[in-house]
């Protein structure tokens, strides 16, 4: 075998698992990602029902209700509009009225949102980065209130 | 006053680096001796400056001198006195301070151990090292001091961040600093030979040692990590393909392809363009995840701060070194002489079909977790790659390799014979079948790719035991020759048994704890039974307890099997006043290497509380696996021709003496 075919071969092999990577990446990013929107892009851009999407704004004061076996009912707003979540299992650490959150799961054709995973921050001086940015778009956001108190 | 000291000894570092980025590589250029010489001393000394300031730090932290605002920010004068010591990198600012620590410390080790080394080689790898310890200096310096004071300092501190304070914490990002940082070594190294434009043999068995050292933390520092989340986050999960997560996994990807391209490198004197690429990318991708976690970008638990400033400073780092490190490549290694050939079905073709699959892998994971980055950077749309993405194109990538893995180590050097060897793997390969057929019979009805998951791991293994086999003759001589041919094998050669190993153990766990596990999510009121598998979990009671700067309710349950009582787990929920802010202590029982997983939801009205119960089948071997491929990266490290080091190439016809002119 000549130095040319041996680099043919390396060559032709490197592009093969490069294509299957790019193969792979392809068809997995069209099932796998999840759009953010917020109370207000679900509104008005008619985010369809069925679709998987991740919600996020602030727990509306005074909305939390417990039921039984941990299903839980909230709503989630961005100071314009707001969406009804619900959800059953055990809420994160940090999860509270008036807190940024941020549920994923499916819009239903009533209006509501049925979410399978609900997250709140990590720490109290912080708020998810879109959430921020979801209250900035509403003009309901203060420079520095979310962070340090 | 301790304070000062600290950040005066940090800005004569930075004047140092700047020292050491200049003059030895004057000296290398002009073959003068004693500039080349400055390199060492600086190096050396640069560690000590970086040395004080960080016990300068670590010193106000346990002294909780809140008259410094990081100390302030991040620290309670009732907390226990070992996460005082931890909380000194349990910020921005302080885990800047161990990053620059451990690059001094590198630097300062190849001064001490580098004697081997030509010189003009020695002094450039210096200069290089140097020159990003300069940037990160004066990074701390200008936007990340630690040394700030307050204009009056506050009685109390406002305490770290309580999911921080824990055990793990302490090893997990020193560990993972010293793979990220350790990665400097092989990179200054691969830009210091482009600056020479001389490569060869001798350059890889220099390189190796460092990168395998930086290897190691790395694989540990990941693992640390990963049980962290494991136990603290309480949600049971080990890996969330979290952006963070995936910053310290892609050194790691390439790290690993490094090290096995410098063995060609070093054995055969090939690929070595390749393995220069290999060593720049993997630190590329070590200061895209200081700049992934640091700048803000992200949100996470890493993320301690968003200043845009320090994002637009590691950012102008980050261009400078990897497109720097990238031009330079571009422009020198075609004059770089090829090496040696090679049969596509040989060691070095199964070397090179790693090294594939590898970096295929970590663009994958690369491409997932900056792709919503750039999107919303261009199109303002906000989305989220999720686990499945990774499990999707990082998972049949790695399945792949780990078939080809048993195979490697059979091959011959240059040409391979791939039927022979298939036929020395048929036995480790009927083996992994019948596992694969068991598991079936066992889990019928079950998941279908599981049980190949178990049989690839097992292959893997069974893979390593025919290679012990192979090499020592085992049961085809007496027993003494085994032991004397076992004797005779270098101990890079157990190493990479070792190593391969564990990612087969690594594999089994993960396969069995992802695929077996049964979760249960239910409301308890006290005396309450609840079943799990073959366990049963009664509900005793609550009681609260006050902790050192937390208040704990505590759930205590008693584990029964068949009857017999097995122990009390008791997780619990801390509140700390301080930051207003909570969180949920798992309590795990662990069985041979299988865990219950009991962690505490909120309570309800009712008097019940919600608890999230965990049978995690195998769980354990996830992070055994790593610990046990950490040991391989050791003895391979303690290898005879690493400790003595490469041997001088021979000068070429150059008499000793010149004659006088």
């Amino acid at each position: 075998m000549t130095r040319k075919q041996r680099r043919l071969i390396l060559i032709g092999s490197s592009l093969g698992v490069l294509a299957l990577a790019a193969v792979l990446v392809l068809s997995a990013l069209k099932d796998s990602i999840v759009f953010f929107n917020s109370p207000t892009d679900v509104v008005e851009k008619h985010v369809q029902p069925g679709s998987r999407i991740r919600l996020g704004g602030l727990v509306k004061e005074g909305t939390v209700q417990r039921g039984d076996n941990l299903a839980v009912r909230f709503e989630v707003t961005d100071g314009n509009r707001a969406i009804a979540v619900s959800y059953q299992g055990i809420l994160p650490d940090l999860f509270r009225e008036g807190q940024g959150v941020i549920a994923e799961g499916t819009l239903e054709p009533g209006g509501g949102f049925k979410a399978d995973s609900v997250l709140a921050k990590h720490d109290e001086k912080y708020m998810p980065k879109e959430v921020v940015d979801a209250l900035k778009k509403q003009g309901r956001w203060e420079e520095g209130a979310g962070k340090k108190k | 006053m301790i304070a000062e000291i600290g950040h005066y000894a940090l800005v004569l570092a930075l004047g140092l680096a700047l020292i050491q980025s200049v003059v030895p590589v004057a000296g290398a250029r002009l073959r003068d001796d004693t500039l080349m010489g400055v390199a060492g001393p600086t190096a050396l000394a640069q560690f000590a400056f970086v040395a004080t300031a960080f016990a300068a730090l670590t010193a106000c932290y346990v002294m909780s001198d809140f008259s410094v605002a990081n100390v302030f920010e991040n620290s309670h004068s009732a907390m226990p006195l070992v996460y005082k010591f931890t909380s000194v990198w349990g910020n921005h600012e302080g885990s800047m301070l161990l990053w620059v620590l451990i690059l001094s410390l590198f630097g300062a080790l190849v001064a001490a151990f580098g004697g081997n080394l030509p010189a003009t080689l020695k002094a450039t790898v210096l200069a290089v090292q140097s020159w990003i310890a300069s940037a990160f200096y004066l990074f701390i310096l200008l936007t990340s001091n630690p040394f700030l004071r307050l204009p009056q300092a506050p009685f109390e501190g406002r305490d770290l961040n309580p999911i921080l304070q824990d055990l793990g914490l302490a090893i997990h990002p020193p560990m993972l600093y010293l793979g990220y940082v350790g990665f400097s070594i092989s990179f200054s190294f691969a830009i210091a030979a482009l600056i020479e434009g001389r490569i060869d043999a001798a350059w890889a068995r220099w390189v190796r040692p460092w990168t395998l050292a930086a290897w190691m933390c790395l694989t540990l520092g990941i693992a640390m990590g990963s049980y962290w989340a494991y136990y603290e986050l309480g949600w049971g999960g080990f890996w969330f393909w979290d952006p963070v997560e995936n910053a310290s996994l892609m050194p790691w990807i390439v790290g690993t392809a490094l090290l096995h391209s410098a063995v060609v490198m070093e054995k055969r004197n090939a690929l070595k363009v390749w393995t220069i690429l290999l060593a720049i990318l993997t630190f590329s991708l070590s200061l895209i995840g200081t700049f992934l976690v640091r700048s803000g970008v992200l949100t996470s638990v890493h993320t301690f701060a968003s200043d845009p400033t320090r994002g637009v400073f590691i950012l102008m780092i980050l261009v400078l070194f990897i497109g720097g490190g990238l031009t330079l490549y571009a422009w020198r290694a075609p004059a770089l002489k090829q090496g040696g050939l090679f049969a596509p079905i040989s060691r070095e073709g199964a070397l090179v079909f790693n090294n594939l699959f590898l970096t295929a892998a970590c663009a994958a994971v690369f491409f997932g977790t900056l792709y919503p980055l750039a999107l919303e950077a261009l199109t303002g749309k906000m989305l989220s790659v999720g686990a499945p993405f990774f499990n999707l194109t990082f998972g049949p990538l790695f399945v792949l390799l780990l078939l080809v893995v048993p195979f490697g180590p059979l091959m011959p050097w240059k040409r391979g014979d791939l039927l022979g060897v298939a036929q020395r793997l048929i036995g480790a390969a009927a083996f992994a079948l019948v596992v694969v057929a068991a598991v079936f019979a066992v889990t019928s009805g079950g998941p279908v790719l599981a049980p190949f998951g178990v049989g690839l791991a097992i292959f893997v293994m069974a893979g390593v035991v025919t290679d012990f086999v192979e090499r020592t003759g085992l049961l085809r001589v007496p027993v003494a020759t085994v032991w004397a041919r076992a004797r005779g094998l270098p101990r890079s050669a157990f190493g990479t048994m070792l190593a391969h190993f564990g990612l087969g153990v690594t594999l089994l766990g993960l396969v069995c704890a992802s695929t077996w596990g049964t979760e249960q999510i239910v409301a308890m009121k006290p005396g309450a039974v609840v079943s799990l598998r073959s366990y049963d979990l009664t509900f005793d009671g609550t009681m609260t307890r006050q902790g050192p700067n937390y208040r704990e309710t505590i759930a205590k349950f008693t584990v029964r099997q068949n009857g017999t009582v097995l122990g009390t787990v008791e997780p619990s929920k801390r509140t700390f006043p301080s930051r207003q802010s909570s969180t949920t202590e798992a309590a795990l029982m662990t069985r041979g290497v299988s865990q219950l997983y009991l962690s505490l939801g909120d309570p309800n009205d009712d008097g019940s509380i919600a608890i999230r119960l965990y049978h995690k089948p195998l769980v354990l071997l996830i992070w055994l696996g790593a610990v046990v491929m950490f040991f391989g990266g050791g003895l391979s490290l303690s290898d005879r021709r690493l400790r003595i080091g490469a041997p001088k190439p021979a000068k070429s016809g150059k008499p000793a003496l010149q004659p006088a002119e």
